[in-house]
């Protein structure tokens, strides 16, 4: 019994929970889904599908745990940034034309210039929140609202193609690695992530800042700095992120590069059983969040789901996963079993 | 949350400072956009009128959101439901033959009915507003392409005849070419949203329940040691959003005569940013609904100004509201760091 309850009470209990609950669903429906082949020394399989997908929204979860645990709330422009830095890596390499097949500027300047431009935005961010006090989610709906008109600019309301095979490489796969480029990138940015967390007080000093950032400030903490921190880190990852997702579709699709995505980012946090409110935060609980919210969506495929149709199911799990989680009805089951003791105990008297 | 409320709480006369710098640059813009424009007709009574027939259904969309903002939330389910909305009248009426009133009447149900669900999640069981209309916002995008994934247009003739009864003013009028006076006219949509507006502020102006919201926003703790039913006043507020979301959907039906999966996409953004212009906080606890209609005749009058000068892209639209959002935010930051200094 104490033993079970150990379990219960670890903290990625629930995540993990889910994802196993979501995953198992799929061995009554469809039976071949964990089944994985092997094809010139890569992976196949719906498993495999969940990791490759997957890849963008864990690099934005780890942002964005960071962001809500330090700030208290949201960043909502993360997917707007993605295509910001998606236009601007697309417009560096192809030199300003809307399709290219070699690159017009060295592939380096091209991802360093995407990635500056991301980071650029997360200071912008950061500034608004950290410096001038406002509201996250306020102060990243401007770049939310602005983003996709500028990544427009800069790809002249075109599509720009950089048709060349090194570019591609970032979402796909290389040969004699099993897996998925992408899943790889995911990886490190989640390794480099926790060694900054653990192996330097920067985990702790967000922590506290998200409690009580005066507090942490009398205590000699630069809240505002440790805020504005977290949101240019948040905002080079998103830069990453749409560096993966441009290299996919070998383009800049300003309208539809990450799109929705800082929608699924939140709630990988969320699902991760982090507070929305800022505070404490487990960053693997959101790496767990994201990949539950692409196997389910992933399960949705191979149910036959049209893709129109997907979110009613994912918005039902999520509020199902989310109560489950409330402390509010955890209270509620324990009085109600309270109740039944106190009732059945005056029974036998 | 409540913790930060406090924090960031301003006194009435800096905000209501705010909301004549929001009234007046919308004047600015709209006499300026009646110079650059004068000799397309920028400046007609009709062009003014026109802000109001398109946005009519924001106009009560942001009323809703302005209410929910107020309680210290967000809701960001808006603009799915007005889809849902649009896709089951012209569901309702198409293909399953119900008239124009019950189909009305029974998308309005569907509005308390989802608020009803949102408001319990969030206020009895404590989940974040945010990720509770989240889901709100998956569940009504996905549900309109349950209904159907093709556009349905309405060929109800109720609703098309309620879409196309021109109200005329009988003021403002020009004489045309040919010699006959024309005045300018409004549809009944725009009544409707008007006399709403002016129901919501009364009501969180005058009545009981309008001041716990406030009171709710404003500092969560206190208000239940006022003896203030906290959580069934946000219960109330997140079913007011909804309905007058099913109504909003009503009216932006009413413009558009059909129902689409896309439609109204982004529209949550659009209501949100108009409240925060018209000087809502995100915090809660301070708002006005006339705020949030000059919010949304700003946004209008920069549509207009795009359409009118012609050459630009669409997207200006969207960089111009962010810029302007950046200024009010901007703005309303200075203001409250003035004013805690001066409390020191």
């Amino acid at each position: 019994m104490s033993k079970l309850k150990k379990i219960t009470q670890f903290r990625l209990f629930l995540p993990i929970l889910c994802l196993v609950l979501v995953l198992l669903v799929n061995l009554i429906t469809t039976p071949d889904f964990f089944a994985i082949s092997v094809r010139d020394g890569m992976l196949y399989g719906y498993i495999i599908d969940v990791i490759n997908r997957a890849s963008e929204l864990v690099i934005l979860a780890v942002g964005m745990t960071l962001m809500v645990a330090a700030s208290g709330g949201t960043d909502i422009s993360v997917g707007a940034v993605m295509a910001v830095a998606a236009a601007v890596v697309c417009n560096v390499l192809s030199g300003g034309q809307q399709s290219v097949t070699e690159y017009s500027n060295p592939y380096i300047l091209g991802i360093l210039a995407g990635i500056a431009v991301a980071a650029v935005c997360g200071c912008f961010n950061g500034f608004l929140v950290a410096k001038l006090k406002i509201q996250p989610m306020i102060a990243t709906l401007i770049l939310f609202t602005a983003g996709r008109g500028i990544a427009q600019l800069i790809t002249k309301g075109q599509i720009t193609y950089v048709r060349v095979d090194q570019y591609k490489v970032l979402g796909s796969s290389i040969k004699g690695l099993p897996l998925p480029v992408p899943f790889f990138v995911a990886m490190l940015v989640v390794i480099v992530t926790l060694l900054l967390l653990k192996r330097t007080a920067i985990g702790l000093y967000i922590e506290s800042v998200g409690i009580n950032s005066k507090a942490s400030r009398l205590v000699g903490l630069k809240s505002s700095k440790i805020i504005f921190l977290t949101y240019l880190f948040g905002g080079i990852l998103a830069g990453i992120a749409g560096l993966v997702a441009s290299s996919r579709i070998y383009s800049a699709d300003a309208n539809n590069i990450g799109l929705n995505m800082e929608l699924d980012a939140i709630l990988a946090v969320a699902l991760g059983g982090n507070s929305l409110g800022g505070g404490k935060f487990s960053l693997m609980g959101s790496v767990i969040g994201a990949y539950t919210i692409q196997a389910l969506t992933t399960t949705l495929y191979a149910m036959h789901v049209s893709s129109d149709q997907v979110p009613v199911y994912k918005a039902i799990v999520v509020v199902i996963i989310v109560s489950l989680q409330s402390p509010q009805l955890k209270k509620w089951v324990s009085k109600m079993k309270l109740n039944k003791k106190t009732v059945s105990g005056n029974e036998v008297a | 949350m409540s913790t930060k409320t406090t924090k960031t709480k301003r006194k009435i006369d800096g905000n209501s400072f705010l909301l004549l710098i929001t009234i007046a640059l919308f004047f600015i813009m709209y006499i300026a956009g009646m110079i650059i424009f004068r000799e397309q007709g920028f400046g007609k009574v009709q062009n003014f009128l026109n802000l109001f027939i398109s946005n009519a259904g924001l106009i009560v969309i942001a009323a809703g959101m302005t209410v929910v903002m107020i309680t210290g939330g967000i809701d960001i389910s808006v603009g799915s439901v007005v889809a849902l909305t649009c896709m089951l009248l012209a569901w309702m009426m198409e293909n399953k033959g119900i008239g124009a009133i019950p189909a009305t009447l029974l998308v309005l149900v569907m509005g308390v009915v989802f608020g009803l669900v949102q408001g319990f999640l969030v206020a009895y069981l404590n989940i974040q507003p945010f990720i509770v209309t989240l889901a709100g916002m998956f569940f009504a995008r996905g549900m309109t392409a349950i209904i159907s994934t093709d556009m349905i247009s309405i060929s109800n003739e109720t609703f098309l005849s309620w879409a196309k009864y021109k109200i005329y003013l009988p003021f403002g009028g020009y004489v045309n070419r040919k010699g006959v006076m024309i005045y300018p006219y409004i549809y009944p949509s725009v009544v409707i949203a008007l006399v709403v507006l002016v129901l919501v502020f009364v009501m969180l102006r005058y009545t009981k329940f309008g001041r716990s919201i406030y009171a709710v926003g404003g500092n969560e703790q206190s208000a239940l040691m006022m003896g203030l039913n906290v959580r069934r006043t946000k219960l109330k507020a997140y079913v007011l959003s909804s309905t007058l979301c099913g109504l909003g959907g009503f009216l932006f039906c009413l413009n558009t005569c059909a129902g689409f999966v896309e439609q109204a996409k982004g529209l949550e953004m659009d209501a949100i940013a108009s409240a925060v212009i018209g000087g809502t906080l995100l915090t809660g606890g301070v708002g006005n609904v006339f705020g949030s209609l000059f919010g949304v005749l700003i946004k209008g009058t920069i549509e207009a100004f795009i359409t009118f000068q012609g050459t630009l892209s669409s997207w200006w639209t969207r960089i111009t509201i962010a810029a302007m959002l950046c200024f009010f935010i901007v703005l309303q930051s200075i203001f409250a760091a003035a004013k805690s200094k001066n409390k020191k």
